[in-house]
């Protein structure tokens, strides 16, 4: 594409079919824990 | 739905239920206020006519493209998640925050456990408590292999005998329960010496140590009990510590308040100091205190994010990063999936925090509030109708969260904030949302550099 570059895959449909599996580490959301966001986590099924 | 936004020179378009992140120019940017499914074959008049200060070709060029990303389902894609908040049930029990020290040795001003003791005495947990907290995990946990701890207080190097004593009790029985624990400790360092940093390194998978950035801010707000600053004392250890880490995770956090609304100055005073992964967050706290950051302060945060935003970016073009920015740090490709997105944190379900005598809260931050207590390690028993609350606490339970850009990205925020600062668990605390949507601004487009050079 000319115009437009798309930096990633898109594929946030994808992991929520095969997700939940809830081997991930938790992600406390509070300002005190520095965990703020889950954003940062990581998948621990990827491997 | 989409989110666009101007950060530096970048034009940025989100994709928000794909996770979708495309790099635009400004015709496109500009020609996406018009530009909606459902998409004509070709682009109508009234959009070109809009588009009057463009070259009629190109906008029809772009047009095509964003039709081309829409029929990819990389653009407009539909909100259809909320069947999987019906997985949004009771869990496992896998992470413990453990409260080892209800008492602190320095006086922090915006402490949210009331400097150490969460309302209550000041008291240290037991040894025994905590190996029965291992066990009270363990039961609790069920399928979960990877069972997460973290020392917490007050001060955890206070209880420093319990902290041990934990961690060796908990290796001794987790090979013949499958299970692995990770360790993880947060601390103000003035009580860390050669065998506690030695012990931390070896034992810890993660650790927190708390510093707010420059000598003159970190010892207004984290003085001693008898007034004197922390800086001079923690410093040298927090140096040493890192020193011996090796490949481990740590964070060196503060917390800026109004006092220090251009923080961008601490990130980099600590980077100074020889530290790389820092973290640094605003204070949450009720708005009527002087340190507390309001509404007003917005625009100036916002500011310093941008400033942050940018010295990053100069370091990653130019492939010379000095420090990983906690808050900036996103994988746009390998990060949780969906499903956990929806649901956060997951305290009071799949997390709960240990108090030295053995009480469940929710988290560290209900600790204290009589309503939300959820049972005792000795009972062995855990409230059912607390965890079913907090089970069906995802995006789409919460106000506004289900209309929001940023949902997939911070879950909906901190319940304990939601119910301190805003009365109700699911309506999210405001500020706490403008300022994690800025952040999340600014780790998408950092994101987009570090792909675009490679790092």
């Amino acid at each position: 594409m000319k115009h437009i570059k798309t930096v990633n895959k898109a594929n946030l449909k994808e992991t929520a079919a095969k997700g939940g599996c809830g081997k991930c580490q938790t992600s406390c959301q509070s300002a005190c824990k520095t965990s703020c966001t889950v954003a940062n986590q990581k998948c621990e099924a990827v491997k | 739905m989409i989110h666009k936004y101007i950060q530096n020179d970048k034009y940025i378009v989100l994709d928000v239920c794909s996770g979708g992140v495309h790099l635009v120019d400004k015709l496109t940017y500009e020609l996406l206020d018009y530009a909606k499914p459902p998409f004509e074959k070709v682009c109508p008049d009234e959009i070109l006519d809009k588009m009057s200060g463009y070259d009629k070709n190109e906008v029809a060029e772009c047009y095509d493209e964003l039709r081309e990303l829409y029929e990819a389902k990389m653009l407009f894609t539909d909100d259809d998640y909320a069947k999987y908040a019906k997985m949004a049930m009771k869990a496992p029990i896998k992470a413990m925050c453990l409260h080892v020290s209800h008492d602190c040795n320095l006086r922090c001003k915006y402490c949210f456990a009331q400097t150490g003791d969460f309302g209550g005495c000041r008291m240290l947990m037991t040894p025994e408590t905590g190996k029965k907290a291992m066990d009270f995990l363990i039961e609790n946990s069920g399928d979960r292999v990877n069972l997460e701890v973290d020392f917490f207080g007050g001060e955890p190097l206070m209880a420093w005998d319990t902290v041990v004593e934990t961690v060796k009790y908990a290796r001794s029985i987790e090979k013949a329960h499958n299970k692995n624990f990770r360790f993880t400790i947060t601390t103000n360092g003035i009580l860390l010496d050669d065998e506690k940093i030695d012990y931390i390194n070896k034992e810890m998978s993660n650790c927190v140590l708390s510093l707010d950035g420059r000598k003159e801010i970190n010892d207004n707000i984290r003085p001693t009990p008898s007034g004197k600053g922390s800086y001079d004392i923690i410093v040298p250890k927090f140096q040493k510590l890192v020193a011996g880490r090796g490949d481990k995770d740590y964070y060196v956090r503060g917390t800026f308040t109004k006092y220090n609304l251009d923080f961008a100055n601490d990130v980099l005073h600590i980077n100074e100091l020889g530290f790389e992964q820092l973290s640094v967050e605003p204070v949450v706290t009720d708005e009527s205190l002087p340190y507390a950051i309001t509404e007003a302060d917005l625009p100036a945060i916002f500011n310093e994010y941008d400033r942050l935003y940018t010295i990053m970016e100069k370091q990653t073009v130019e492939k010379d990063r000095k420090f990983n920015f906690f808050h900036f740090m996103i994988d746009l490709n390998q990060g949780p999936c969906a499903v956990k997105r929806l649901r956060g944190c997951g305290c009071g379900n799949e997390y709960v925090a240990v108090t030295p005598d053995g009480d469940i809260y929710p988290c560290h931050q209900f600790v204290g509030i009589e309503e939300w207590k959820m049972g005792n390690i000795f009972e062995g028993t855990v409230n059912q109708e607390i965890k079913d609350y907090f089970a069906g606490m995802h995006i789409y339970s919460k106000e506004g969260c289900s209309e929001c850009w940023a949902r997939f990205y911070c879950s909906g925020g901190c319940n304990a904030n939601s119910f301190i600062y805003e009365g109700d668990v699911k309506k999210p605390h405001k500020l706490s949302c403008e300022t994690q949507k800025k952040r999340i601004e600014c780790a998408i487009a950092l994101a987009a550099v570090k792909q675009e050079t490679g790092e």
